[in-house]
């Protein structure tokens, strides 16, 4: 675990990409992690073409739920909504590097859950990302 | 360490008689158990006491005329004895749950039902654990009854200046004994008097207090005293209720079903005496039976010893995280060992909670991170999450130099 804590980490979770707010989002979605607290909202500008023009998050937690959230909002912009939905753990796992151990792992999914509840609309159309 | 005084020694003597600490972690450390608050280690004496009901005399209790069945239900009623003088209360006054938060509920459901009504006031405190908040909250919806709450200050500290108006109107007052998140040692002797000039009755959620402080009720003179077995050594599953029996007589029943009954027809039922009334279907009877073992372990070591090594061990506590303090490591709550039972709520500079716990983990150090199940205090004090650390009989200066390093090796991770 002590691996996960790499300089990318820490310079995502002191200074987060594309976080605050967007002005006239398309899109929101917001969910927290209710055991720790852990709370991200995401933001997202589509075009009538359903594609992904610009992104905010915000939100308080981790260093993992933080800079994982981060990370995925980098890759977001040019992408269609359809891409966003399908996004996958094992992505965000390449994103993040290794060492995430089982007890943390709702921490590195949380802002895929809310990236992705934001592009399908529904949050409960999802199932658990364990 | 360089001086070894008597407590250590008996720390040290103690750690032997729990076999999870002799465990290694999987990476090869030695486990440093700090999490006693949410829930303690137990003793091969509570563990034998376990493995012997199920293998020797597994029975169900209080009908069964065969011999197994006799020492079951011996076994189960000689626990209930051992709690009861372990509080000092009588047997009749004891009545077995789940845990705390079962006992806290039989009460907002069985008395609360009965005689809170619209208009009426329940006042609890600032620093309640969600086990004696939320039940409050569902009574006070059923019967429109409203919530007070005695403040906490930033340090910490219920302030009491206004808690006669509080009071004033109130049914019930609902306290924690100690704090869960900062420790904080509730001026019961203060509060309980006015509480019962005021007419009000009173609950304690001994939770953070029994395993670790000598309680005894009628000297508290509450009502009600709620506590869990698995914080204070004994099994999960089990907790008490201790209610004065005039109280007890007079409350309806909760939960309904087998045994709490006397006399039962198609269209009616008559109920048993307290405390079975409020004990419905096959009671945890391993658990009960390990509960009693637990107090006599207690009782052995002797609560006085244990509140004097842990006030001990948390100064030392408090002492070397002040020597943190350069990393940005900050302490929450009454900085007084005096004055909190064994719990430490801190943050480590910009690093989250869970990130600490996470890097103290891979140390063998096991602390809690979180709102520990008391986001209305969290919210309060503008606390995302802390960390808390919480010490019991089996620790000593070890564990607190386990902590400290793996607290700078969080720091050093995180480039504090």
């Amino acid at each position: 675990m002590d691996d996960f804590y790499r300089d990318y980490i820490l310079d995502h979770y002191r200074n987060p990409r594309n976080f605050g707010h967007l002005e006239a989002p398309t899109v929101t979605a917001e969910d927290l992690n209710p055991l720790c607290g852990d709370r991200i909202r995401m933001e997202l500008l589509v075009d009538a073409d359903g594609t992904v023009k610009d992104v905010r998050f915000s939100g308080k937690g981790c260093a993992i739920s933080q800079a994982s959230a981060s990370m995925l909002t980098e890759n977001v912009r040019g992408k269609s909504l359809e891409a966003v939905a399908k996004l996958t753990k094992e992505a965000v796992l390449e994103n993040v590097g290794i060492g995430i151990s089982p007890t943390r792992m709702k921490c590195a999914m949380l802002g895929l859950r809310v990236l992705k509840s934001a592009a399908i609309g529904s949050l409960a159309a999802w199932p658990d990302e364990e | 360490m360089t001086t070894l005084h008597l407590s250590e020694r008996s720390a040290v003597e103690i750690r032997k008689d729990f076999p999870i600490l002799a465990r290694p972690t999987v990476r090869g450390k030695r486990l440093v158990y700090l999490d006693s608050a949410a829930t303690s280690q137990k003793p091969n004496s509570v563990i034998d006491a376990l493995d012997a009901y199920y293998r020797e005399y597994n029975a169900n209790i209080h009908r069964g005329v065969y011999e197994i069945a006799a020492r079951a239900t011996e076994a189960f009623e000689n626990a209930r004895a051992r709690v009861a003088r372990f509080i000092g209360c009588s047997p009749g006054e004891l009545v077995w749950t789940r845990n705390a938060t079962e006992a806290i509920n039989l009460v907002a459901y069985s008395w609360g039902n009965a005689n809170v009504g619209p208009g009426d006031a329940i006042l609890l405190t600032e620093m309640e654990h969600h086990s004696n908040l939320v039940p409050w909250q569902l009574l006070a919806n059923r019967t429109g009854a409203t919530l007070r709450f005695i403040p906490i200050d930033e340090r910490g500290e219920l302030v009491l200046d206004g808690l006669d108006d509080l009071l004033d109107g109130c049914k019930l007052l609902a306290i924690a004994h100690v704090g869960n998140t900062l420790g904080t040692i509730a001026p019961l002797e203060r509060i309980v008097p006015r509480a019962r000039a005021a007419g009000a009755l009173v609950l304690v959620d001994g939770a953070q207090a029994a395993p670790h402080l000598p309680v005894d009720v009628s000297a508290l003179d509450c009502d009600f005293y709620a506590f869990s077995a698995h914080k204070m050594l004994g099994p999960t599953g089990i907790g008490a209720l201790y209610a004065k029996r005039a109280i007890l007589e007079a409350m309806p029943p909760f939960l309904s079903g087998g045994d709490m009954i006397r006399t039962v027809e198609y269209g009616r039922s008559t109920f048993n005496d307290p405390p079975w009334k409020f004990e419905a279907g096959t009671s945890n009877i391993a658990g009960a039976i390990g509960f009693g073992v637990a107090v006599d372990y207690l009782a052995d070591v002797g609560l006085g010893w244990i509140r004097e090594h842990e006030k001990r061990i948390t100064g030392v506590a408090l002492e070397r995280l002040a020597a943190l303090e350069r990393t940005g490591l900050h302490v929450y709550g009454p900085k007084d060992p005096d004055r909190i039972g064994g719990v430490i709520s801190f943050n480590l500079g910009d690093v989250h909670a869970h990130d600490v716990a996470s890097i103290l983990d891979t140390e063998g150090v096991c602390i809690r991170a979180g709102h520990h199940c008391t986001m209305p205090l969290m919210d309060k004090m503008g606390w995302h999450a802390t960390a808390r650390a919480s010490f019991y009989l089996y620790n000593d200066e070890d564990d607190v130099e386990a902590l400290v390093r793996a607290l700078e090796k969080a720091a050093r991770i995180f480039k504090l």
